[in-house]
């Protein structure tokens, strides 16, 4: 990996007493400038989250699906993409990924409301379904790894119209084991696809621990199959992650096929609001979990680099308790849709044969 | 105006749409060199090469699912399933995905492509090579589903399927591919989806039908006539979104309903059209809402007497029109 270690690399503290080579991402060209942009999308898709789940066990939002132990994996990837030009299909815990690639505070806070103007749905799908078309996110489905064949199918058509697009496909290990993953690497080996397949590996599929999910140690040992580089990368190593994936794409987008690449993270939360992890994790286990959290690790390595101050501390921490609190308000305070909406856009035109039900549409109100 | 079989007209709409539109793409099985297993797509990979005349591996959940990427990223595919039969392992992708992108992105992102599917039997297919799977896929809100009966119907209906916004399923019965001819104008005419056609004026019965069986009740129509029974053929020709008008307009006249398909009766695509029928015409009606539909069997079986048992044919029509004609 080419990625800096702060552990074995003495830290000046001042930027300035460096040379050019030292600097922290010198070697994958990142400036200071992105550094302290990746660590506030980490810092932001927790800030985000956390509240989510505040606002649930309050009562205010009936379900939530987290990306926390994810968001270093995902920022570091997504970080290696362009916006607004390649495409991404995300899965339900890739908040910092669509944070990353142009989805707000307000976006995502609206989709946990499921309000009118949610950009991933509209209020019509569970929260972490996430998508906006505004940004080449594409919406996010329940049954697992489906999205994968969405992304191959987008890098299909990017090689056959020449437009220099790469799509990226994430889920977890779980979700890994899906016929339509075998389905889509081939495929996309054969054609050598601008494709990247992320798996972020947390460990559990729900309860179901990775040992028996998957027969082998790692999800990317299964790339050879396919012929395609298989990458393993510490998830909570957001500049390594970003490594790996500027490599991934650089091949993908050079026409030399897709790379898989599996970072191993840790899942902070239960699967989902309606989950209780410690009815099958330990409370050992969760503890040693918490060393594997991108966020602290970042902030760390970036403290030890000079790159992150106090004062850049202390405003960050101030903007994104102002973000997270506007988003909030925000969505609350949105309508929500009109039962006399629901039936649009089943298809792109109304059809007179798709009436309404014999109740109409009523009032709106839960009656 | 030319004569040409079912399966020529729809090989010369791929071709006339590949040309017209080069974001359309064809993909499937055996789709390239060999120009399919029933050649509808003989000559295409020649004539606009290998990238967009796709042969995949055996894998139809990739081919629906790298079709739904393949029209968010601005193309129109047109995928053939090689057999309707197969296209099982692609429903999670058809029911799931292509059918809900556009609701459940509140209209965000839409899905412009076609998945074409021989199907039906007839021809000695048995069990895997003999399904009629409409109505698992009719049942889905966001999909459309089309079932041309002639090579003018195939024609223009699958030019106004490549260049719809949403996902079509275009299932074409494969007994009628050689069998079939008929007169397909020139032009660039076009069949609107979701509007039935009345082939048989009549009075006293109506049969509605579509695909294969839309011929066969042409052929009991004309059988009933020698005993004075007048019939009016529908031939539904899209089967979702489903042309209500004609259907409750044709057997508001006439008071008697049978309609035909070939799959299985139970819960079958007829047995919504007999619930509709008998929801919003039921004063007119005068006997019972009939069907004619393939026994409740898991398959077509091969030997040809069971074959000939199973299939629904104009004899059998003949037979439930003269009951209802009865009532």
């Amino acid at each position: 990996m080419a990625a800096t270690d702060p552990a074995t690399k003495p830290a000046t503290g001042r930027r300035s007493g460096r040379t050019v080579a030292d600097r922290l991402g010198a070697d994958m060209g990142l400036p200071d400038e992105d550094l302290l942009g990746m660590y506030r999308m980490v810092a932001l898709a927790r800030a985000v989250d956390e509240r989510m789940w505040i606002l649930n066990r309050a009562g205010r939002i009936p379900f939530v699906i987290s990306g926390q132990g994810h968001e270093g994996a995902q920022v570091g990837v997504t970080w290696a993409f362009q916006k607004d030009h390649d495409w991404i299909a995300p899965f339900y815990r890739s908040i910092a990924m669509c944070l990353t690639f142009g989805m707000t505070a307000r976006d995502i806070m609206l989709a946990q409301y499921a309000k009118a103007s949610d950009p991933s749905s509209g209020g019509r799908q569970m929260p972490g379904h996430y998508g906006d078309r505004r940004h080449n996110l594409l919406s996010v489905s329940s049954p697992v790894a489906t999205q994968i064949l969405h992304a191959v199918g987008i890098a299909l058509a990017a090689k056959i119209r020449g437009t220099g697009q790469v799509a990226l496909a994430a889920m977890g290990e779980g979700s890994s084991n899906q016929g339509d993953v075998h389905e889509a690497l081939n495929f996309a080996a054969i054609h050598k696809l601008p494709f990247v397949l992320l798996i972020e590996n947390n460990g559990y599929a729900i309860s179901v621990p990775a040992a028996m999910q998957v027969s082998v140690p790692d999800v990317a040992m299964r790339a050879a199959g396919y012929g395609i580089p298989g990458v393993v990368v510490d998830g909570s190593d957001v500049l390594a992650c970003y490594a790996v994936a500027k490599t991934a794409v650089e091949r993908a987008r050079g026409g030399e096929g897709p790379t898989l690449i599996e970072a191993k993270v840790t899942r902070l939360t239960g699967h989902s609001s309606d989950d209780q992890q410690t009815k099958y994790r330990t409370e050992e286990e969760l503890a040693a979990e918490k060393g594997r959290d991108a966020l602290p690790r970042f902030r760390d390595q970036l403290r030890a680099a000079g790159v992150l101050t106090e004062a850049i501390e202390a405003s960050l921490a101030e903007e994104l308790t102002a973000i997270v609190h506007d988003a909030t308000e925000f969505a609350e305070a949105e309508p929500d849709p009109e039962p006399s909406t629901a039936l649009r856009w089943v298809y792109a035109e109304d059809w007179p044969s798709e009436g309404p039900p014999p109740w109409g549409f009523g009032d709106g109100s839960r009656g | 105006m030319a004569l040409m079989t079912f399966i020529e007209a729809i090989r010369d709409t791929l071709a006339e749409e590949m040309r017209r539109d080069e974001a359309v793409i064809v993909l499937g099985e055996d789709v390239g060199k060999k120009g399919g297993v029933f050649l509808a797509t003989d000559g295409l990979w020649a004539e606009f090469g290998e990238h967009r005349v796709i042969d995949t591996p055996l894998t139809e959940s990739m081919i629906v699912g790298a079709s739904i990427g393949a029209a968010v990223n601005g193309l129109r595919p047109v995928a053939e399933i090689q057999f309707a039969d197969f296209i099982h392992p692609a429903f999670n992708q058809l029911v799931s995905e292509a059918a809900r992108m556009r609701y459940r992105s509140n209209n965000a992102v839409g899905l412009p492509m076609t998945i074409r599917a021989p199907y039906g039997g007839g021809v000695h297919g048995a069990l895997y090579h003999s399904q009629s799977v409409e109505a698992f896929f009719t049942h889905v809100p966001g999909l459309k589903v089309v079932v041309p009966s002639t090579p003018h119907d195939a024609r223009g209906l699958l030019r106004s399927s490549i260049r719809d916004e949403d996902p079509v399923l275009f299932f074409e019965h494969k007994k009628m591919y050689r069998s079939v001819r008929g007169d397909v104008p020139d032009g660039d005419f076009v069949v609107p989806l979701g509007r039935a056609r009345v082939t048989h004026p009549g009075s006293q019965v109506t049969v509605i039908a579509y695909g294969l069986m839309a011929h066969y009740a042409l052929e009991a129509a004309d059988r009933v006539a020698e005993d004075g029974i007048s019939v009016e053929v529908v031939d539904l020709r899209t089967l979702r979104p489903l042309d209500k008008d004609t259907v409750l307009t044709s057997v508001r006249k006439t008071g008697k309903c049978l309609i035909v398909y070939e799959d299985n009766r139970f819960g079958g695509y007829g047995a919504e059209v007999a619930a509709i029928v008998a929801e919003e015409a039921f004063d007119y009606l005068d006997g019972p809402v009939t069907r004619i539909a393939g026994p409740d069997v898991p398959g077509v079986p091969y030997n040809h007497v069971l074959e000939d048992w199973f299939m629904v044919d104009p004899q059998k029509i003949v037979a439930g029109i003269r009951k209802l004609a009865a009532y």
